[in-house]
């Protein structure tokens, strides 16, 4: 396929190419390592919550620009995270749906390749084939698989997840974690 | 039916008409009707036409009128333009047939679907089927926005939310609910495997009723699928109906496996067209022995056929696989008593 045939999903940024699995990339090694990263998350979570007056005495809009920052760079090098703003991680096996050319948020589409491939980029990995390892090697994995995830909201793009946590307003719909 | 009819014996009745409500059913479709008397359905795929003549689509349709239960009318299948399947839909209905609606979340956003399910309710649609969509990769229009605003299973939960709870996604009111029976796709076939039984689960959470499968060419992989749904106990709480086809010959289907998203076409297959004299004979043969097949599988509520370029053929797979069982689906003529078969 040549360049001019790839076409950008909705939250694919400028520059991004969608990844190899034969090259190394920290997103197929966050997968790998979900179980890890959700302790790390659990804990950071936790650490959120706790520091939540704090956060509010500063003024979560005040923070909002610096921490959505951080959450870009350090989620942008280990998931390739799109910053959506309503983080489901946890719900994913630690592999962001986001990724995915056509934003699925709850499943893979019908068009997975046999080699587990993408329908839309046959070099990439299909987030969901990945998804579901990840899953598997969380505790709840399979329970959170089975989560139904709302319509994404396209207003929250470019907004931090964290401090949606901090300010305790994830809904129940979507997952905790993340 | 209505009042000039019931009154004048002249006067035909209304073939555009709703079928009588029943209690329990959500649409007052035929297709509903038969997938809850029991029978095993058999619904067909349009495809339609890349023009704006509507007499096209009633020729294309012609074929299938007393063979199928249902008829879907696909939108923009494989990401390439063509008639919208509201558009056909609604043509169909006119004259009594029973389509099914296919929205793709790849074309329009919340508003736009949302909208077109209440004009579709209104134009007579009884039946939706809820997809993703194909990649504009795929299509004739690769330099096309993919919009993916839904995805299939939150397309179903908000279909179903403005069926039940009579709101848009947005909670504003309905004042007339769509009457929608409502329906998804499944591929067996695609990785990752053990994912797609709880991937159905979803769907039926989300609101699907029905279900059509992809194209099944590789029967033992359905059997496993199969066995995990049933262990699920998703068979009581759907209807099934797998995907079959004729292939025209073992060019086209190594052409299909390698260019239509989703295809899975064993070898066995290939080898089998390959081997035999008339091809296009020998995968109408083949199509007909995966639907016996597929009879024995427990759980199975019926088959669509998706007889691309080949639509003649769906009178003759249907009528030498004996999958109807005897039963004569509606055709026009039809009175409204025979046709629902009360």
């Amino acid at each position: 396929m040549t360049g001019l045939a790839r076409v950008p999903a909705a939250f694919e940024p400028a520059g991004k190419r969608p990844r190899r699995s034969g090259k190394f990339a920290l997103r197929f090694w966050s997968v790998r390592h979900a179980r890890l990263l959700e302790r790390v998350y659990a804990m950071f979570e936790r650490a959120l919550i706790g520091s939540a007056p704090l956060l509010k005495r500063i003024g979560f809009e005040r923070l909002e620009k610096p921490v959505a920052a951080v959450e870009r760079v350090t989620k942008g090098a280990l998931f390739d995270c799109r910053m959506c703003g309503q983080c489901v991680l946890s719900s994913t096996g630690m592999s962001c749906p986001m990724n995915c050319p056509k934003n699925l948020r709850n499943g893979p589409c019908g068009g997975v390749r046999a080699n587990g491939n993408c329908e839309v980029y046959p070099e990439m990995p299909c987030v969901w084939v990945e998804a579901w390892k990840g899953s598997q090697r969380l505790r709840h994995g399979t329970r959170a698989m089975a989560q139904i995830q709302p319509p994404i909201d396209h207003r929250l793009k470019g907004r931090s997840s964290w401090l949606v946590i901090a300010r305790g307003e994830h809904s129940s719909n979507t997952s905790r974690l993340s | 039916m209505n009042v000039i009819a019931m009154h004048s014996p002249d006067v035909e009745e209304d073939p555009s008409a709703p079928l009588p409500e029943l209690p329990g059913h959500s649409s007052r479709g035929r297709l509903e009707r038969v997938l809850r008397r029991g029978e095993f359905a058999v619904t067909a795929e349009l495809n339609p036409p890349d023009s704006a003549d509507p007499q096209e689509v009633y020729d294309r349709v012609a074929v299938f009128e007393g063979w199928v239960d249902g008829i879907n009318a696909t939108d923009g299948s494989g990401a390439n333009c063509h008639m919208s399947s509201v558009a056909i839909c609604a043509l169909l209905t006119r004259i009594g047939y029973s389509p099914v609606l296919q929205i793709s979340c790849r074309d329009y956003n919340r508003i736009a679907i949302q909208g077109n399910v209440l004009g579709a309710a209104a134009l007579g649609v009884c039946n939706v089927l809820c997809l993703t969509g194909d990649g504009v990769q795929a299509g004739d229009h690769p330099d096309a926005k993919p919009v993916f605003d839904l995805d299939s299973i939150s397309l179903l939960s908000v279909i179903k939310r403005m069926r039940d709870e009579q709101r848009f996604l947005s909670g504003r009111k309905i004042t007339s609910p769509p009457r929608l029976f409502l329906g998804a796709a499944e591929n067996p076939f695609a990785p990752p495997y053990d994912f797609r039984p709880l991937r159905l689960a979803k769907k039926i959470a989300a609101g699907a009723q029905f279900i059509q499968t992809q194209y099944c060419f590789d029967v033992p992989l359905l059997r496993e699928f199969m066995t995990k749904v049933r262990d699920m106990g998703l068979d009581q709480q759907c209807f099934i109906l797998v995907g079959v086809g004729p292939l025209p010959s073992a060019r086209t289907a190594r052409w299909m496996r390698a260019n239509v998203p989703g295809v899975h076409i064993p070898d066995s297959v290939i080898t089998r067209l390959e081997g035999a004299e008339n091809q296009r004979l020998e995968g109408k043969r083949l199509c007909i022995d995966i639907i016996q097949e597929l009879r024995e599988i427990p759980g199975i509520s019926g088959i669509h056929l998706m007889a691309y370029r080949q639509e003649e053929l769906v009178a003759e797979i249907v009528h030498e696989s004996g999958v109807l069982n005897g039963r004569q689906p509606w055709r026009r003529g039809t009175t409204l008593k025979s046709a629902v078969g009360e």
